[in-house]
């Protein structure tokens, strides 16, 4: 680090990007169209299940990856599941979504559904008396309003809360 | 038939938190630079370049142009890699794939990256899912921290164990001029940090480093005549995993069990732990330094942290692992996997100063990332077959 020592820090500058903001608009496909139309109306969850190992996705897309064949069959799974694995965020960053901090603490929770092969991964709500443990039930607590976006569960949390 | 291949040269920069002095090109050229110097080569012996970075961690796209008069690559063909973690492995197997085809005797290999220049996490989320993954995802400490949940409440392994390892990174740093974190820690040291996700505390996990690193193949029709004792590449292997992350399976790491395996079978490895001397791990946190070993076979399910506490990973033990401090010391992401090679090819030709393990005949590194994906190259001190 020769040079570092030898320059000042005055000497080199640096400038900020200032507040850039680029907005995307991503197409969410005919499976995951499907999977979120049906959680935002009915509040149901759906899977795709595969004709080959009979795996059922959750988020459901069109080919099972293992037998790379394509999947028509859908299967009702939840809405209760198991915690499979989780951690508790505790550090903020910048939400690229949002260009702001992500509001921290919040529990981040694998759920496999009932009737599911793969995991659902979404806010797990922490209880502070009873730290959550993998393997506890679960239930997702729906947003009032729903708009088809994932966001339209609020969170999952234990299936005992009163 | 494809050619034999070796590493013939290395360069890297003083890795560091913020490197304030000099831009993306300057970390670049001050790589390249080294790496020829220490080939004795210059600009116009090099046949083709590959350069990596993370594009979304400046900000700044195409690297492959605008470094142009750093990276060497000027009127000579130049490709552009950029896998997410593995980056800098995918990189060094690269290299190895275009040299080995025969259609390059001498090629530059460079990854870089400045951290300092914009939010990790932020950037990481950017190369996740927008539908499924982003909502709750949270960069590389979310998805290493899930994973940790997994192996502890499977094994009964505890943050004590985890931070045993991390020790042993930070110790190996000491001995490495060119690592950003050179400060020792101690186990409690590291359980006292804050909380950054359950159960990572912030010396469980890796920095965000500035730096870049750059080495040299060459063909077997050229390497012995610019380095007496090159590193041969014995074995390449890479393995891709999920669509989504609630697909993977959180134990073992099925990409790099596989990778190895594929990789121990070309190289004819029987007993990894008896037959490789030295290996340089893309281990992003303390736990990774458990439970990966398992997944390269070389400690049964749940048996890692023994290895860890009776030092037989540390220097002067049975299979001294991160010599240059690892991960843990120094993360310039681009450039992270393609150090691992780089200080594999230290140890493989007696010039790793401080960090050398004594008598090095065969070294293996490994790169990370995506999540779950893995990539590893076996190098050798005798030409292969």
């Amino acid at each position: 680090m020769a040079d570092i020592n030898r320059l000042n820090r005055r000497d080199v500058l640096v400038f900020a990007s200032g507040g850039a903001f680029q907005p995307y608009r991503y197409s969410v496909g005919r499976a995951g169209s499907r999977f979120l139309t049906e959680l935002r109306d009915h509040g149901r969850f759906l899977g795709l299940r595969c004709p080959g190992c009979g795996r059922v996705y959750v988020p459901p897309r069109p080919v099972c990856g293992p037998c790379y064949r394509k999947m028509e069959e859908w299967a009702e799974v939840g809405p209760l599941g198991t915690l499979t694995a989780f951690t508790v965020l505790r550090f903020a960053f910048i939400d690229p979504e949002t260009g702001l901090k992500k509001p921290v603490p919040y529990g981040y929770g694998f759920i496999r559904l009932d009737g599911a092969d793969t995991d659902l991964q979404h806010f797990l709500r922490i209880d502070p008396k009873r730290p959550p443990k993998i393997g506890m039930r679960l239930r997702p607590v729906f947003e009032k309003e729903r708009c088809g976006r994932l966001s339209d569960i609020r969170h999952f949390e234990r299936e005992d809360t009163p | 038939m494809a050619k034999r291949v070796a590493i013939v040269a290395t360069g890297q920069t003083e890795h560091a938190a913020n490197r304030w002095d000099a831009t993306g090109g300057e970390l670049i050229g001050e790589a390249v630079r080294r790496a020829l110097e220490d080939g004795g080569l210059r600009r116009e012996d090099i046949d083709g370049v590959i350069v990596g970075n993370m594009d979304h961690f400046e900000g700044i796209n195409g690297v492959e142009h605008w470094s142009i008069d750093a990276n060497g690559g000027l009127l000579k063909p130049v490709l552009k890699l950029t896998t997410g973690g593995t980056t800098g492995s995918t990189l060094a197997v690269a290299g190895y794939h275009l040299v080995a085809s025969g259609l390059f005797e001498r090629l530059l290999v460079v990854g870089w990256e400045k951290n300092s220049e914009s939010d990790t996490t932020g950037a990481i989320t950017t190369a996740f899912d927008p539908v499924w993954d982003r909502l709750v995802f949270a960069g590389a400490v979310s998805g290493l921290a899930v994973e940790a949940s997994v192996y502890m409440r499977r094994f009964g392994v505890t943050e004590k164990d985890a931070a045993r390892a991390a020790v042993r990174d930070r110790r190996h740093a000491l001995n490495n001029p060119h690592a950003h974190l050179r400060k020792e820690i101690s186990v409690s040291h590291v359980l006292d940090s804050p909380m950054l996700a359950d159960p990572i505390k912030a010396l469980d996990m890796c920095p965000r480093s500035d730096g870049a690193c750059a080495v040299v193949y060459a063909s077997e029709d050229a390497a012995e005549k610019i380095c007496p004792r090159p590193a041969w590449i014995l074995a390449t292997a890479t393995r891709h995993l999920y669509s989504y992350l609630g697909d993977v399976q959180l134990y073992p790491l099925k990409s790099l069990e596989a990778a190895s395996g594929e990789a121990y079978r070309k190289a004819g490895i029987r007993e990894p732990r008896k037959e490789i001397d030295v290996m340089e791990l893309y281990t992003p946190y303390s736990f990774a330094n458990l439970s990966w070993m398992e997944a390269l076979g070389l400690a049964g399910p749940g048996q890692a942290a023994r290895l860890i506490w009776d030092g037989a990973t540390d220097m002067g033990g049975e299979l001294p692992v991160n010599p240059s401090g690892g991960v843990l010391s120094t993360n310039p992401i681009g450039a992270t996997g393609l150090i691992r090679a780089a200080e594999c090819a230290l140890q493989i030709m007696g010039r790793a100063g401080a960090r050398q393990v004594p008598d090095v005949q065969v070294a293996l590194s490994t790169g990370f990332g995506g999540c779950m994906w893995s990539d590893l190259l076996i190098y050798g001190r005798h030409k292969p077959a």
